[in-house]
């Protein structure tokens, strides 16, 4: 019987094409409309690394001016100076932990065809590889004795490594960096973070790093960040005043592999702020802060308002299109209220009935989806042409694949149910006796 | 007006004139705010720099090593730059108006000051800079060359003299008589001297709730072994120059990288890249609504045209001129549109206020629903001539024919 209705709908929506294309077009685009921004919505803001984001957390002290504070509403300030980053970094309470910055260096290949070219890198210790866990292609990461030894070594990201040996086995080989040869020890595999978590204040969907350096190396450099820096006062001249000042401008991670662990933590920050205090340092009260990964790309807004804004305007742009085609199909249907009185007259069950003009709006709620699917798609490359930034996450993944599926179903089958329960209900009677 | 056997008619279709009206009311509710939503970011993109963004671009050389003598690279740089053909003016500058880096300090009228009077930015310029950004100064004088010093970085800044944007100057004294007046840079002396006013010089934020104020610092300071320049070129050469500069300054220092040649054009579409790009996306979904709902209309009239031909043709039978059906069907399309438009207008409101709680969104400007209501009654109005022509042109005889 199925395939029968399937006819009888195939030749109703032909008999009206106009009709039926504006239906199923009109299915399609609120579909494009609402999964593309929904898909950008969701890579944004999935979880970068579901296996341990509760355990990797933030680290935020609050050494802000007493007369004001970093963030208008009080929240600490969103980095941390040289001098607690060094402190907490070597007193090594956490389970493992890591100061970084961001560093952009010139590099100056061996190969003569090659230009120097600008670098932008990350300055961090050996615990950061073990914390957000990148794959290596060759080697691995330094240990913490040449961490201790302000080893001249470096790991290398895909590209650069593809870019200065051919993508070859580099390790053991060095790299001339600002006029100073590295060791290469490790070489990273392709790392495709949708955001880089792991330094959001410069940037969520900045370009991947693209080598790391020992933090204790690095600063032998007197190398400033090439990322944000920030000072409630004067830090005073030179490197070492720079070393000692309030200025922040570092980031620092902890993993705590329990609850038991975290506050153990706190209670070592808030311990360590105290003594501080002493020092006439942290005139603020008490404000420490240690966000795990999903938190703290939430309080630095990783999802752009912007793309929030669109998300909502997609699906309310939805409700347009649905309630267009349950007015059109209402319409339809109701203009064949004699050929259904016909069909119930002839024997036809009211949920034979139901069925026939179900399976109509489910041919066209599946074509609109379908549509809507490849639609969403080039919604998708329209995207990444208008946001450079956002290559990462404007891709279909499987799981947008199956929601824009079935949300076109779902949507296919509200537009329908309602004309579909009308047309039933007509009464045989009242349609024959013109 | 026959306005009583439409309301009956329609009464006998509540759903379908329900689902039209509701279809109005979340285009009306949805245009006005995405509108809304467009107009301050075109606002946004449209505020001036206050500099002369044709001409000019800028570039920047980053050298290797311990041993680069980055202080004097700077000044033969500038050297070779200013002599270059079709190099108008040139002068090093920390960072330029619309490219999201560079410096922001607070400026305060009196020492050890706990919250600073003003915020501004810092732009670390020579003399040559007001001719090379194009700013306009409206009161005192430009820097004079012995008045640029030479600061490591590192160490504090302790200009002399300053000029600021008039923003900031009327910031700090709002009863216009910054010029000549002391301020401090910092909590400590020593203080600064205003020497000079431009008309506007933006940060290089486009977000910042204060950009317009803008300080400019004589000082050659390169950041470590890199440096920033600004080049003006003569009208109508900038690309040519920016491939000779780019050349020149490898050649004649090759221990260094010459990079990041950006036109002020370029700056100025990376810095409103993501405003552009939700205005465009806002754009083609108001487009796409007013398709959508425009097309809904049509088709709903359609259906009743044909589902009434009997009725029309018993209308026309009975005396009703062709006039008559056409403003039939154009005011049953009025009543449904503005009882739809009155929710919309509602929904419009309380979608804005809900942006405004949610977002600190700016309150939807009264006179966006007005427009609104005019602009979907118009829409209605056009959406239903078609059916209505066709209705008002079904011969009187039909009324006698039988299915």
């Amino acid at each position: 019987m199925l395939g029968y209705y399937l006819q009888l709908g195939l030749r109703s929506l032909k008999r009206n094409p106009v009709l039926t294309a504006l239906m199923v077009v009109g299915i399609a685009l609120g579909i494009a409309a609402s999964m593309t921004t929904l898909t950008v919505l969701h890579l944004m803001g999935s979880d970068p690394i579901p296996w341990k984001s509760d355990k990797l957390h933030y680290v935020q002290l609050d050494n802000w001016s007493a007369d004001q504070p970093f963030y208008d509403d009080g929240r600490p300030p969103d980095q941390i100076t040289y001098r607690d980053a060094v402190a907490l970094t070597e007193a090594g309470k956490a389970d493992r932990q890591s100061a970084m910055f961001k560093l952009s260096l010139p590099i100056q290949p061996e190969n003569k065809e090659l230009k120097p070219f600008q670098s932008l890198g990350r300055v961090a210790y050996s615990d950061f590889f073990a914390m957000f866990e990148p794959r290596f292609k060759y080697g691995g990461p330094w240990n913490r004795d040449q961490d201790d030894s302000h080893a001249r070594v470096v790991v290398l990201g895909k590209d650069i490594n593809e870019k200065l040996f051919g993508g070859q086995d580099s390790t053991g080989r060095s790299v001339r960096m600002d006029g100073s040869d590295y060791t290469i020890v490790g070489v990273l595999d392709a790392w495709n973070l949708r955001s880089r978590y792991y330094d959001l204040t410069n940037g969520a969907f900045a370009d991947p790093d693209e080598f790391f350096m020992p933090f204790t190396t690095a600063l032998d450099l007197k190398q400033r960040s090439s990322g944000n820096n920030s000072c409630w006062r004067s830090p005073g001249d030179g490197w070492d005043a720079y070393l000692a000042s309030d200025c922040v401008w570092m980031q620092m991670w902890v993993e705590l592999d329990s609850p038991a662990r975290l506050a153990e933590y706190k209670s070592f920050l808030d311990s360590y702020v105290n003594e501080q205090k002493k020092l006439g340092r942290f005139p603020r009260p008490l404000n420490n802060r240690l966000l795990d990964v999903n938190q703290w790309m939430e309080d630095q807004q990783v999802v752009s308002r912007d793309v929030e804004v669109q998300t909502g305007l997609g699906f309310a742009f939805l409700v347009v299109c649905l309630v267009n085609t349950i007015g059109l199909l209402l319409a339809k249907f109701t203009r064949k209220a004699g050929e259904i009185g016909l069909r119930r007259a002839l024997g036809a069950s009211r949920r034979d009935v139901f069925t026939q003009f179900l399976v109509e709006s489910g041919v066209v709620g599946l074509s609109g989806g379908l549509l809507g699917l490849v639609l969403t798609g080039l919604g998708l490359v329209a995207v990444r042409a208008l946001y450079e930034e956002y290559q990462t996450v404007a891709h279909l993944d499987w799981t947008m694949v199956l929601t824009t599926i079935g949300l076109a179903i779902l949507a296919a089958l509200l537009a329908g149910l309602y004309p579909t329960w009308r047309a039933c209900r007509v009464q045989p009677a009242a349609q024959l006796k013109m | 007006m026959e306005i009583r056997p439409i309301l009956s008619a329609l009464m006998r279709s509540k759903v379908s004139m329900v689902l039209i009206g509701l279809q109005v009311a979340l285009t009306l509710a949805i245009v006005c705010n995405a509108l809304f939503i467009i107009g301050q970011r075109l606002d946004n993109m449209n505020r001036p720099s206050g500099m002369n963004e044709a001409d000019t671009f800028w570039l920047g050389s980053s050298g290797f090593g311990q041993g680069f003598d980055a202080k004097a690279v700077q000044q033969a740089d500038l050297a070779l730059l200013r002599q270059l053909p079709g190099v108008a003016s040139a002068t090093t500058t920390n960072s330029v108006p619309l490219s999201g880096g560079g410096w922001s300090t607070g400026i305060n009228l009196q020492p050890q000051q706990n919250t600073s009077t003003a915020d501004t930015t810092i732009y670390l310029v020579d003399s040559h800079a007001l001719d090379t950004f194009g700013f306009k100064l409206v009161g005192g004088r430009n820097f004079k060359p012995e008045e640029v010093t030479r600061t490591t970085f590192g160490d504090q800044l302790k200009p002399a003299s300053i000029i600021v944007s008039k923003a900031l100057a009327d910031a700090l004294f709002p009863d216009g008589d910054a010029l000549g007046k002391q301020v401090y840079m910092d909590q400590d002396p020593p203080t600064s001297t205003i020497v000079g006013i431009i008309e506007r010089a933006q940060q290089p934020w486009v977000s910042s709730d204060s950009i317009e104020n803008a300080t400019l610092v004589p000082t050659y300071m390169p950041y470590g072994n890199y440096s920033r320049y600004l080049v003006r070129a003569e009208p109508g050469r900038r690309d040519e120059v920016m491939k000779l500069a780019e050349q020149k300054l490898s050649e004649a220092n090759p221990s260094r990288i010459v990079g990041r040649l950006r036109s002020m054009e370029q700056v100025r579409e990376e810095a409103y890249a993501g405003d552009r790009a939700m205005a465009i996306i806002l754009g083609a979904v108001i487009v796409a609504l007013l398709a959508v709902t425009a097309l809904g209309i049509v088709g709903m009239a359609s259906f009743w045209v044909a589902q009434r031909t009997r009725q029309i043709g018993t209308r026309r039978a009975l005396g009703a001129t062709r006039f008559d059906i056409l403003r039939y069907f154009q005011t049953e399309n009025f009543i449904i549109t503005t009882l739809g438009l009155v929710a919309g207008g509602i929904l419009a409101y309380a979608l804005s206020l809900w942006l405004m709680q949610t977002y600190q969104a700016p309150r939807l400007p009264w006179y966006y629903v007005p427009v609104g209501f005019l602009s979907l009654w118009l829409l209605g109005q056009l959406a239903v001539l078609g059916p209505a022509l066709r209705a008002s042109r079904v011969p009187p005889a039909v009324a006698t024919r039988s299915v």
